[in-house]
């Protein structure tokens, strides 16, 4: 094995891991500063035990995706210099104005969040929340346009052998960032009211307060039907946009061999890489993926064959991991209309709330899927069509990498265990009756 | 060649602030064996710098990421260079972090007693090897004009690397104790005065030695001796750290921790100054070193980074304090029967 080849295991384990954490805290946090301002407005105090209930869960889950966060902002110089020696003038700007304007106020607030309920007015309080909140959405928002120009680089010009920026707006709001934005943090939706609804379901099946966690299935139910929804309507968008700055990456995910119009989507299709061709094939619908992408079923898409092999992503992991998202994004939605058609007979629909109950880990998945199609449909480059992933990596020994992937491996393995056993015990026990508020 | 100049200090600054805020926290980390005796202390010292230690630590993913914004280069040579002790840093951060978070979830005295030991392991690593690393910097790195590093994380295991190393466990330590001070009251607090008593003037020695040995292990004097007034910045650290007792001495211990800061401020400033204009020397040709000028980023990306560290840097410097102030006083019985604290 070589250091790239080491390097890239660890980082994918590394952001693999952190993307664990990161969607519950986007749509949590919204959540619990709901259920917040709900409890300031309507002195009910079953909100402010919602409030401390959810936000528990909140915070150890904070406290994992910070940390996790951390390695991940240092990989890019340790593992990957030569890809930082190059791009840096536009990504590293991104990484650091993240900092200064979004880590710096959640970090700060999340102390104050947790520690201020005495020291501040009930009002202030609930505005912090919806601070962090916020600050959260921005540190996604500066990332995701990071992400963005390393899937379509715009605004940029090559000097001395690196990318500099000559276009800044063009970097900010180029259609790559701003779509693959809404669709992660509506990802990140989905997967926070999947959560709350799977644990209200665990109490309200077991027939506990009742109350508490039907109100909180139905808040969470609202929200998560509208970004069922949108996640889908936006992962169209995507696709749309990576048909046309990433070509090699949509005929991966369609494992789509041949260029031709009236372009199919299979069912299902188990991709040959060897010999070029899918093994199986089932359910072929002619013109629906130029429908799709083009809006047009006569367009013509490209196959993989149009690329020289070595521009070629796996393909099957990447037909695997779309065609999985896709399913689970429709399956959500048909899971939540049930929801709402039964949301004023919850407690006596045991079969819905087992199925919720298991559905949690399904957004999960789903969110993990969709950066797997993302980052390996990319492949082999790095930067699309500027730097190869294999000329990204930095000049160290194949041991301090093997070294470093084993301790993540070992450290970040105890650290979910430990982190999502707490969150379990937690969100199993019952609610506080009374709180010392 | 303004813009490089001003962005080389910005750069100081960021990690000067980092070690002045963090700084009490790894100290109090790497005190809480010693001077947490029954888990009431250890709690009080955790609620201590509970609700700040996150925010400080921003102030190390702001100079990561300052570094990688304004000096690509030195960003992709430091930290690849710096690998092993890098990892190391950034595993014991990890533990640290969630330890906090984690103590108080399960009422067993074994669960605590693991994070216990990772709050030690996680606050005593950093201090020491950014200490290492800072030290080697001073000195020299072994790598080539391709940036490639010769050596191993031994290699910064040398001599002055460790005395820099010991001088921030030191510095950390006295910062720690005295946040301490401030925030407890009986034993507890007595303990952590006579922690900084005792620990005073070993710093004061090592500081002392440490200076010497600049002078014969790195090239840092060049600057001073070029431009005398900069000794100004020596003085100043040397009467910071002096009043540091002076201040202890009259209990004020809000001076003495003030004092604490600047010393550790100043302490960091007298090698960014010495350094300047290098950023990452290197010790096998200085001609490979990168430096505030053929390191930096292209001058539009320096002056976007550069509107917006002015605008935010302020507003962060300012809600900091907000919240430095909202958690003013002693950590009391009332803080730690709360259901939300560590
Ligand atoms: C779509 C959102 C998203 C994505 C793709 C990433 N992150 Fe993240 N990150 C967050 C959204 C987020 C967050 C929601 O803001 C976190 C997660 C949990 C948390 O506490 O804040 C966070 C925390 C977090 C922290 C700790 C900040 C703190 O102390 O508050 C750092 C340093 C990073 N991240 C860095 C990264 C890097 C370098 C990434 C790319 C490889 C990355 N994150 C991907
Ligand atoms: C947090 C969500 C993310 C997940 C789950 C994720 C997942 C992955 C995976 C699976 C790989 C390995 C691909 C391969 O080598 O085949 C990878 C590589 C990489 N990703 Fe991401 N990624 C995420 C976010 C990001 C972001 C936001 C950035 C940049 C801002 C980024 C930059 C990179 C880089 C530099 C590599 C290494 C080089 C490479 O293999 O292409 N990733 N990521
Ligand atoms: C039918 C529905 C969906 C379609 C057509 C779709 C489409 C896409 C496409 C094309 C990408 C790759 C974008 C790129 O390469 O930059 C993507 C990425 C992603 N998807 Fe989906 N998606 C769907 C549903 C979902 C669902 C239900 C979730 C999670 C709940 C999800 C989470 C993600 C995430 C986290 C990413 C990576 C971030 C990004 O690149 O935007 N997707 N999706």
């Amino acid at each position: 094995m070589d250091v790239v080849l080491l390097s890239r295991l660890q980082f994918a384990a590394a952001t693999m891991f952190h993307f664990l954490f990161v969607p519950f805290t986007l749509g949590l946090s919204f959540l619990v500063a709901y259920m917040e301002t709900k409890y300031v407005k309507t002195g009910d105090e079953t909100y402010l035990r919602m409030t401390k209930f959810w936000g528990k869960l909140f915070l150890i889950n904070f406290a994992v995706g910070v940390v996790t966060g951390i390695t991940l902002e240092f990989q890019f110089g340790t593992n990957w210099s030569r890809y930082s020696a190059f791009v840096g003038d536009i990504f590293g700007s991104l990484l650091a104005i993240e900092a200064t304007t979004s880590f710096f106020l959640e970090s700060t607030l999340i102390g104050v969040w947790i520690f201020g309920w005495k020291k501040l007015s009930k009002k202030a309080h609930a505005a912090v929340m919806w601070l962090i909140a916020v600050a959260s959405t921005f540190s996604a928002v500066w990332i995701l346009i990071a992400n963005a120009w390393m899937q379509n680089p715009v605004g940029y010009t090559i000097r001395d052998g690196r990318a500099e920026l000559v276009d800044f707006a063009a970097v900010l709001f180029q259609k790559y960032a701003i779509f693959k934005f809404v669709h992660t943090v509506s990802a990140a939706y989905v997967l926070s009211a999947f959560f709350v609804m799977g644990v209200s379901a665990y109490h309200l099946l077991k027939k506990q307060h009742i109350d508490f966690f039907t109100r909180s299935f139905k808040i969470a139910l609202g929200f998560g039907i509208i970004f069922s929804f949108i996640v889908v309507i936006m992962g169209d968008i995507n696709g749309v946009i990576v048909a046309e700055k990433q070509p090699t990456k949509l005929a991966a995910m369609e494992s789509l061999w041949e260029t031709t119009t009236r372009a199919p989507v299979y069912f299902f299709a188990l991709p040959d890489e060897e010999n070029e061709r899918n093994k199986i094939e089932i359910g072929a619908i002619p013109g629906v993926l130029s429908f799709l992408v083009k809006h047009d079923i006569n367009a013509k898409i490209q196959g993989l064959k149009d690329f020289p092999r070595e521009e070629r992503p796996p393909v099957l992991i990447t037909s695997f991991a779309f065609k999985g998202m896709v399913g689970l994004g429709f399956y959500f939605i048909i899971a939540t209309i049930l929801g709402w058609w039964k949301r004023n007979r919850l407690v006596d629909s045991p079969k819905y709330l087992k199925l919720m109950l298991l559905s949690i880990p399904l957004p999960y998945m789903a969110c993990e899927l969709g950066w797997v199609v993302a980052e390996v449909g990319r492949q082999p480059w790095i930067v699309y069509g500027l730097m190869k992933t294999s000329d990204a990596a930095s000049p160290i020994a194949t041991s301090q990498v093997l070294t470093s992937l084993i301790a993540f491996i070992v450290v970040y393995g105890l650290l979910g265990v430990t982190g999502f056993y707490l969150i379990a015990k937690n969100a199993l026990k019952a609610p506080e009756l009374t709180t010392d508020n | 060649m303004v813009l490089q100049t001003i962005w080389f200090f910005l750069w100081g600054l960021l990690w000067a602030i980092f070690f002045m805020t963090d700084g009490f926290d790894f100290g109090i980390g790497t005190l809480y064996p010693f001077l947490g005796k029954t888990d009431r202390d250890k709690r009080i010292m955790i609620n201590a710098l509970g609700p700040l230690w996150d925010g400080n630590e921003v102030w190390l993913i702001t100079a990561g990421g300052v570094t990688f914004a304004a000096f690509p280069l030195v960003y992709s040579v430091m930290f690849s260079s710096l690998y092993s002790a890098l990892m190391l840093i950034l595993f014991a951060l990890i533990l640290r972090g969630v330890s906090f978070e984690f103590r108080g979830k399960v009422d067993d005295p074994r669960w605590r007693k693991i994070w216990d030991t990772c709050i030690f392991v996680g606050s005593f690593v950093p201090a020491l090897l950014f200490g290492v690393a800072f030290a080697n910097i001073f000195q020299g790195i072994p790598f080539d004009h391709n940036g490639v590093y010769h050596g191993t994380l031994f290699t910064l295991l040398n001599p002055y690397g460790l005395l820099g190393g010991i001088l921030f466990v030191l510095l950390f330590m006295i910062h720690g104790a005295l946040w301490i001070s401030i925030k407890s009251e009986g034993d507890l607090q007595e303990r952590a005065i006579s922690t900084v008593k005792k620990l005073w003037p070993i710093l004061l020695g090592v500081a002392v030695i440490f200076l010497i040995a600049s002078k014969f292990s790195t090239r840092l004097y060049d600057n001073y001796i070029e431009h005398p007034t900069f000794f100004i910045v020596i003085v100043m650290t040397v009467l910071a750290l002096l009043s540091v007792r002076f201040f202890l001495v009259r209990k004020t211990f809000f001076k003495a921790w003030f004092a604490s800061a600047l010393t550790i401020v100043g302490a960091t400033f007298f090698g960014v100054i010495g350094l300047y204009p290098n950023l990452f020397p290197s010790s096998l040709n200085p001609r490979y070193s990168l430096t505030a000028y053929n390191a930096s980023s292209s001058p539009l990306t320096l002056k976007i980074m550069l509107i917006v560290v002015i605008i935010f840097i302020p507003v962060v410097i300012g809600y900091q304090i907000w919240a430095y102030n909202l958690f003013k006083g002693k950590v009391t019985e009332e803080d730690l029967a709360h259901d939300e604290a560590y």
